[in-house]
């Protein structure tokens, strides 16, 4: 074809594009047909129009009736470019050939598909898991608009946020912003509750909520309506429940008992709420107005208007025309407005969209929203790195066998193979590995993922009908694919036969550079991760070993949520002392693994007036402290034998440090005021770890206070297995609260679950880096080999001239274990960075000590040199005749 | 009867060749079709009607002498085949026929 003058203002790129896929045939005239509309559209509606309508024009030609060639019989000598764009003949030699290939090597093939495969499914695991984080509360149809009403406020210079809303709120929100809010829910706090009907009963956890909560959260019913909580003797039942209940009976109008005390009548039934949303453990949902009539404090909050006392959460969802930032904007002040008091706590209301409840639970101390987007973060880091892992096995793996394959390509171009034809070969041969490595992914995915949900505290599964998945797993695996099949299609297809056949391949050098690098950031990466894990070990053992400052083996707590247990406490408590296998027992507000009430108010004498305290105050009965073997640094404890005691106070070690004081004996014996009513301080305890184990302990007041019992504390007979306790103690139980069920906890238990989210990530860490390890090493093995077959004859020659195995040993592991010690270099610092960013997170941390990088490091370099050391030996051992044989 | 199969847009294209009597390409095509119908037609919709009318063999074509405004390209000119008249020819037969038996007349009027 002649060069034709172009026209100057054409797009370049469009024809281009046409040349390359219009049939030769055709493009004579169609380009001409075109060059002359261009020539005309330009005259007629100017140049960029005439250059836009030529890319649309060139993309309609993009069709199978102007891509086909033509069908020209014993033309074969023709131009190659004019054989089928995608031959459907050759992409059956291409497969074949291919897989032939897999065959012959089936080592290479094993590491390359097996580690390929291993870094999808880690990656796709991880993905999955993303997804599912990311998938949180959409399950309620008003997703977007939903958002729970949020407090602001600074206590002594340090910002606080938090839930807890006053009572009189939602009423204010309904009749003030009617336009802004399409729903007002108050809320209590989703607790357990004794349910019970018939001879059925059980413990469920669920929730006093306004009567719009089921159209806020979109319910589905299964029988009854949506406006099942009008009525205030009314309650909805999830559908498990209601069957665990009810069995096969209708449970519409059924009368069910709540805490052994209110009578209601079942109004509907809903569908479970899923795992993962907020609120999967709704398993029933009784109206508002009941709690408010049931509870005396929650009545006098509302009756008084009480804007201080902040104790419940207030969901709602905005207007369809309404957004959160106008509505935050709107109600920022209302607390100011109606508690003018608070003002030196500057409380500003403000909203939580529903978007931001999982990802995003919580602020850190910058202000800035944080929370388990942490860990999106890490894990998808993890993924990504996992998957660059496998991808640069299969890259340098394919790349170093690629120089063997050099002679294959100058015999195919010797007998007259195109160079395209070499470049699509070896893309189908990576595409066919990548495939499959997917398949091979798909089905480890489909295995781990029940232990992986097990771990992770997940319900993932399988998305064998999500088009999405599929399409970025292909998309996924087409990438791979063309990216390791890149460097040998284009590199070896650029050898000349006349070279590689007499023996010259031009290797040089440098060659091995980029496999060097890639193994590098490959032991890197896994290095981090091992030293990463190491830490995340560290801190929670850390925090696991640390002093909580009472004895809690033996020791149970019973929830006191039935009238009956509340007003028989002394009968129960001797009662259970007669038994034997109880060694102690009292009540407390509280158990000692929570801690959930704090006040203001405090006096006493030498207290800077400007000073707004706040401590963590929790009631206990005198025997409180003998429960759970608190130890006394100064005074003594509660005690019955003395009646001013009724209104004595035992203050922990850091409450004295906080009141400004440097000798916690200075404390005992004086009078402290709260809200105007003295209290003795008796005695000083040391520190008790109630909350968080990773933050300090909280200035803490213990009162004796009968009245806020919520929880028995029982001590077991140490004496005595704890299944027969237990039995002795359940059956007192039951004879004083035949309505409900025995249910205990253990607090050593308890305290076990507050490093259930930390252990999750470290397993979950843990595994990755095993798995990052495992494929490192799996390339590092495949390397090994590869290197030791190159050098069959070096070393056969080595041999012979009196190496000895050792030499030849160290000579074949030294390079690689050169790599791995660069690669623990530069983990060190990278690992040290992030971990110390992670830690800063905990009060109570752990050290960043040495030890952990030698650990990792020396780990690493073990793992590599068993890897490399088989291969090493195996050449080492290979007798030298065969090897120099064929030469 | 016998069926010829020919799409509507295909006819516009087929009788557009006959109206051009023997200087029939793609661009001339393409403008007279957008001139007598007003349609919005593309290049290559003119070209995948004529290559199929070429294979139902209503058209032949024979390239033509290269043009400077063509970037010294040859064009493609198409002439109509005497089954592609035949096949006008009869489609608008089987529409006369139609029309004719109309017993009222279509008014511009909408009667519900």
């Amino acid at each position: 074809m002649s060069n034709h003058d172009k026209l100057p203002d054409l797009p370049p790129w469009a024809d281009k594009l046409l040349r390359f896929f219009c049939a030769p045939h055709l493009l004579e005239e169609i380009q001409g047909d075109l060059h002359e509309a261009f020539i005309h559209k330009a005259e007629s509606a100017g140049i960029r129009k005439a250059r836009r309508d030529y890319w649309r024009e060139v993309l309609g030609f993009f069709k199978p009736r102007y891509i086909r060639r033509k069908q020209a019989a014993g033309q074969w000598n023709h131009d190659y470019s004019s054989k089928p764009f995608f031959g459907i003949d050759m992409l059956r030699n291409y497969l074949k050939i291919a897989f032939r290939n897999l065959v012959k090597n089936r080592g290479y093939s094993a590491i390359n598909i097996g580690g390929l495969g291993l870094g999808m499914a880690v990656a796709m695991l991880i993905g999955l898991w993303i997804h599912d984080e990311f998938a949180f509360d959409k399950y309620h149809k008003h997703y977007d608009r939903i958002a729970k009403v949020m407090q602001k406020g600074a206590f002594n210079h340090e910002v606080f946020y938090n839930e807890y809303m006053p009572a009189p709120l939602g009423k204010e929100l309904e009749v003030k912003f009617a336009d802004d809010f399409e729903h007002v829910v108050m809320s209590s706090w989703t607790s357990e509750h004794i349910l019970a009907y018939a001879d059925r009963k059980f413990t469920r956890k669920g929730n006093y909520l306004g009567a719009e909560a089921p159209d806020l959260f979109s319910l589905n019913m299964k029988q009854g309506t949506r406006a099942g909580l009008k009525d205030q003797n009314s309650i909805m039942l999830s559908e498990s429940v209601a069957r665990a209940l009810f069995g096969t009976e209708n449970p519409m109008n059924k009368i069910v008992k709540l805490n052994n005390s209110m009578n209601l009548r079942v109004t509907g039934v809903y569908e479970d709420l899923p795992y993962h949303t907020e609120f999967r453990d709704l398993s029933f949902i009784a109206p508002w107005s009941l709690y408010v009539a049931t509870q005396n404090w929650v009545r006098t909050a509302i009756e008084n208007n009480e804007w201080n006392n902040n104790s419940w959460q207030t969901l709602v969802q905005i207007s369809p025309n309404s957004n959160f930032e106008t509505v935050s904007a709107k109600i920022r002040n209302l607390k100011l407005e109606h508690a003018p008091e608070t003002a030196f706590l500057k409380p500003e209301l403000l909203l939580q969209p529903m978007q931001k409840w999982h990802l995003y639970s919580g602020w850190d101390k910058a202000g800035n929203l944080d929370g388990r987007i942490r860990y999106v973060w890490l894990f998808g880091i993890i993924g990504v790195f996992v998957l660059l892992l496998a991808s640069i096995n299969f890259m340098n793996l394919s790349t170093a066998r690629s120089e063997k394959r050099a002679r294959e390509v100058g015999i195919r171009k010797a007998v007259g193979s195109y160079r395209t034809q070499l470049i699509k070969q070896f893309f189908t041969e990576s595409l066919l590995v990548v495939t499959l490595a997917f398949v091979l992914s798909v089905l480890l995915v489909i295995v781990i993922l029940p232990f992986f949900n097990e771990v992770a505290d997940k319900k993932i599964e399988f998305p064998f009908d999500s088009a999405w998945f599929w399409l970025s797993g292909s998309a996924f695996t087409l990438i791979t694919g063309i990216f390791s099949g890149i460097y040998p299609a284009i590199y070896l297809s650029s050898f000349q036969p006349i070279k590689v056949l007499k023996g010259v391949i031009n290797v040089g050098r440098y060659a091995a550079i980029p496999r060097q690098v890639l193994v590098v950031l490959q032991f890197t990466v896994s290095v981090t991760l091992v030293i990463g894990t190491l830490i995340v070990f560290k801190q929670i053992q850390y925090a696991k070993n640390r002093l909580i400052g009472y004895d809690r083996s033996g020791l149970i707590t019973v929830n006191i949520n039935t009238p009956e247990l509340y007003g028989h406490y002394n009968a129960l408590r001797s009662d259970l002392l007669k038994t034997g296998a109880v060694a102690d027992m009292s009540t407390s507000s509280t158990p000692t693994t929570d801690m959930n009430s704090s006040n203001g108010g405090f006096d006493w004498e030498g207290k800077d007036p400007n000073f707004k305290e706040n401590f963590g105050t929790i009631g206990v009965s005198h025997d409180f402290g003998k429960t759970v073997g608190w130890k006394f640094i100064a005074g003594r404890d509660l005690s019955r034998e003395f009646a001013t005691d009724s209104s004595g106070m035992v203050l922990n070690e850091k409450a004295v440090h906080y009141m400004g004081l440097k000798h916690p004996s200075e404390v005992v014996g004086k009078i402290m005021k709260w809200n105007g009513k003295p209290f003795t301080v008796v005695g000083v305890i040391k520190d008790m770890v109630m909350d968080s184990p990773f933050q300090p302990v909280y200035p803490t007041i213990f009162m004796a206070n009968y009245n806020w019992a919520n929880v028995i504390n029982i001590k077991l007979n140490p004496q005595e297995s704890a299944a027969s306790s237990l039995a002795k103690v359940g059956a007192v139980f039951r004879k004083f609260n035949p309505g409900s069920p025995f249910d205990y906890k253990f607090t050593d238990q308890q305290y076990a679950l507050k490093f259930a989210a930390e252990e999750r990530i470290a397993r979950l860490a843990s595994a990755f880096a095993i798995l990052a390890i495992v494929i490192s090493c799996l390339g590092l093995f495949g390397l090994a080999s590869f290197t030791a077959e190159q050098r069959t004859k070096e070393i056969g020659v080595r041999k012979v001239l009196g190496a000895s195995v050792a030499n030849l040993w160290a000579l074949l592991s030294g390079d690689f274990i050169k790599l791995v010690v660069v690669s623990c270099v530069i983990s060190a610092p990278v690992a040290y960075y992030f971990l110390h960013a992670w830690l800063l997170k905990y009060e109570y941390r752990t050290e960043i000590s040495w030890w952990v990088f030698v650990a990792a490091a020396s780990g690493a370099m073990l793992v590599t040199m068993l890897t490399v050391s088989c291969q090493a030996i195996k050449a080492a051992l290979l007798d030298p005749v065969k090897s120099l044989k064929s030469e | 009867m016998k069926r010829t199969y020919l799409g509507e847009f295909e006819e516009i294209v087929l009788l557009t060749v006959v109206v051009m009597e023997g200087q029939a390409y793609g661009v001339v095509l393409m403008h007279e079709i957008i001139q007598q119908t007003g349609r919005d037609v593309r290049l290559n919709q003119v070209h995948s009607a004529l290559q199929r009318l070429e294979e139902k063999g209503m058209v032949k074509s024979e390239m033509g002498e290269p043009t400077a405004e063509r970037g010294g390209r040859r064009k493609r000119l198409f002439k109509v085949t005497a089954f592609g008249q035949r096949t006008l020819h009869e489609i608008q037969e089987v529409r006369v026929n139609y029309w004719t038996k109309i017993l009222n007349p279509l008014k511009l009027s909408t009667q519900l």
